[in-house]
């Protein structure tokens, strides 16, 4: 079973969550339900930092042993920050996706995009679907 | 499409397995995830599905020359009980398969193919009967013989929980023909996961009696089931190539690690092509690579010298065991010696690795 979608954020129909922080940042990863699809996670390849992100684009990479999959941006942004650690510890996404298994933060160039992103409760109701 | 289902797919539903098309069969892909599996058939024991690969059967007083002109190892030493594994070509020398020969008596063998070529082996092997009119019979028997492998340091123990046979003093690419539970079963000695395991063969309407035995029985000795993603990271460190994809019908035994799968002194289908070959040498070779560069390698990656491209990856994992990415590939011969340095196009960067020698594991006897 998964872990429960924090309410304190917004999701993408891929299954990346981003965290709003108020002042123009945001921080971003893959769900817990996304991590427990893709099973132990042993590479993850980070976006350099300033790069420019278009929502929906591919912004990082996730490998499992049989699995190569796209992260996308969940809004388009600068990256400002990247999780280095999980060049190291990949596997911190399947212990702790939400937490310290984030992937990149950026500097918002489009917030107006946020509006396009479900709430938790939206996001429950899309994975309900999809395990059908 | 409609995928073929092994006796055993219902048990994988209820231990809910995640379900691929592998090669037009539902296999299971992984229990609970690979490496797992992978680290469980080390340490203790796996159980894995076979039952998607193709059995066939050559039968009459001269079933021995069908076969020997058939396949390219020599099948004169082989004794009853013994498994060889052999290739078999086409003409142009070129693998349609790699096979493992279980010979019974005489006049009496099994061969194992692989899944995706069980027809065109079949079809091979008939059309040089038929020209050669021996006295035998060919018979593809895959739909009623199930196959099991357990894998792994403690498969033997398990095994003998079930049989009385003398397994202990069963020698590595030998096989017994034995009951388990009564049902008429082939153990083999032999796998493709680099551990000590065995390869169990018996009618398919019977092998979930059997799978659900050994599952029973291994509980206490830590056996886990098993699916394709571990039946392929395993074969992978034990340097183990995977037919359709590591080599294709295109690529002769020269060029990969299975020189040692020709005797010269036969005379075999593809023999004529193999010897113009090995008169100007080959061009391409399969070798072992493990990354130092960031990144795991994949099937289809292009390799580089500097901007030359020089081949490319046919399988490419991350190993559970190293704790390092590692693969084959298919390249010049002039790279293909170890230590030599290469770079591998992954995405949108070039990621640097080197030429190791196969296997990347070998288990401690």
């Amino acid at each position: 079973m998964s872990k429960p979608n924090p309410a304190d954020r917004l999701y993408s129909k891929d299954h990346e969550w981003l965290k709003y922080h108020g002042d123009g940042t945001a921080t971003i990863g893959i769900t817990d339900y996304a991590q427990e699809m893709l099973t132990d996670i042993v590479f993850v390849e980070l976006p350099a930092i300033e790069k420019e992100v278009r929502q929906g684009e591919t912004m990082a990479v996730v490998e499992s042993v049989k699995s190569v999959s796209d992260v996308y941006a969940p809004a388009s942004g600068k990256v400002i920050a990247t999780n280095k650690i999980l060049e190291e510890t990949p596997e911190l996404i399947n212990k702790d996706a939400f937490g310290e298994g984030w992937i990149a933060k950026i500097k918002l160039t489009e917030p107006v995009e946020l509006k396009t992103l479900l709430s938790a409760a939206d996001y429950e109701k899309l994975i309900k679907e999809e395990k059908h | 499409m409609n995928l073929k289902k092994t006796p055993l797919y219902e048990k994988h539903v209820l231990l809910n397995a995640k379900i691929i098309d592998f090669g037009g069969w539902a296999m299971p892909v992984q229990y609970s995830n690979v490496i797992e599996e992978h680290h469980a058939t080390r340490a203790a024991a796996a159980l894995f599905d076979i039952c998607h690969m193709g059995e066939l059967e050559v039968k009459g007083p001269r079933a021995f020359d069908l076969l020997q002109f058939a396949l390219t190892r020599d099948l004169a030493d082989q004794r009853p009980g013994q498994v060889k594994l052999s290739a078999l070509l086409n003409e142009k020398g070129g693998i349609i398969d790699d096979l493992t020969v279980y010979k019974k008596s005489d006049n009496s063998f099994m061969l194992v193919t692989n899944a995706t070529t069980r027809e065109a082996d079949f079809s091979q092997i008939s059309g040089i009967l038929r020209q050669k009119r021996y006295d035998c019979v060919l018979e593809d028997i895959s739909e009623k013989t199930g196959k099991l492998d357990i894998q792994g340091p403690r498969a033997q123990e398990i095994l003998r929980q079930s049989i009385t046979a003398d397994l202990q003093n069963l020698p590595y690419y030998h096989f017994m023909e034995v009951k388990i539970m009564d049902i008429p079963s082939i153990i083999s000695r032999s796998g493709y996961t680099g551990e000590d395991g065995f390869e169990v063969y018996a009618p398919a309407k019977q092998i979930s009696i059997i799978w659900d035995r050994l599952m029973e029985a291994g509980k206490p000795f830590g056996l886990k089931p098993a699916g394709m993603g571990a039946r392929d990271t395993l074969r992978l460190e034990a340097g183990m190539m995977l037919n359709g994809q590591d080599m294709t019908r295109e690529t002769t035994p020269l060029e990969v690690p299975y020189g040692w799968l020709i005797d010269w002194k036969k005379d075999f289908i593809g023999k004529p092509a193999l010897e113009e070959l090995e008169k100007t040498g080959s061009e391409k070779k399969l070798v072992g690579f493990e990354m130092i560069g960031r990144g795991i390698s994949r099937h289809g990656y292009k390799v580089f010298d500097g901007k030359k491209e020089i081949g490319v990856v046919t399988s490419g994992t991350f190993s559970p065991t190293l704790n390092k990415a590692i693969g084959l590939a298919f390249l010049d011969a002039d790279f293909s010696a170890p230590e030599t340095l290469i770079d591998i196009a992954i995405r949108a960067t070039m990621a640097q690795a080197k030429i190791v020698k196969l296997p990347f594991y070998k288990r401690k006897k």
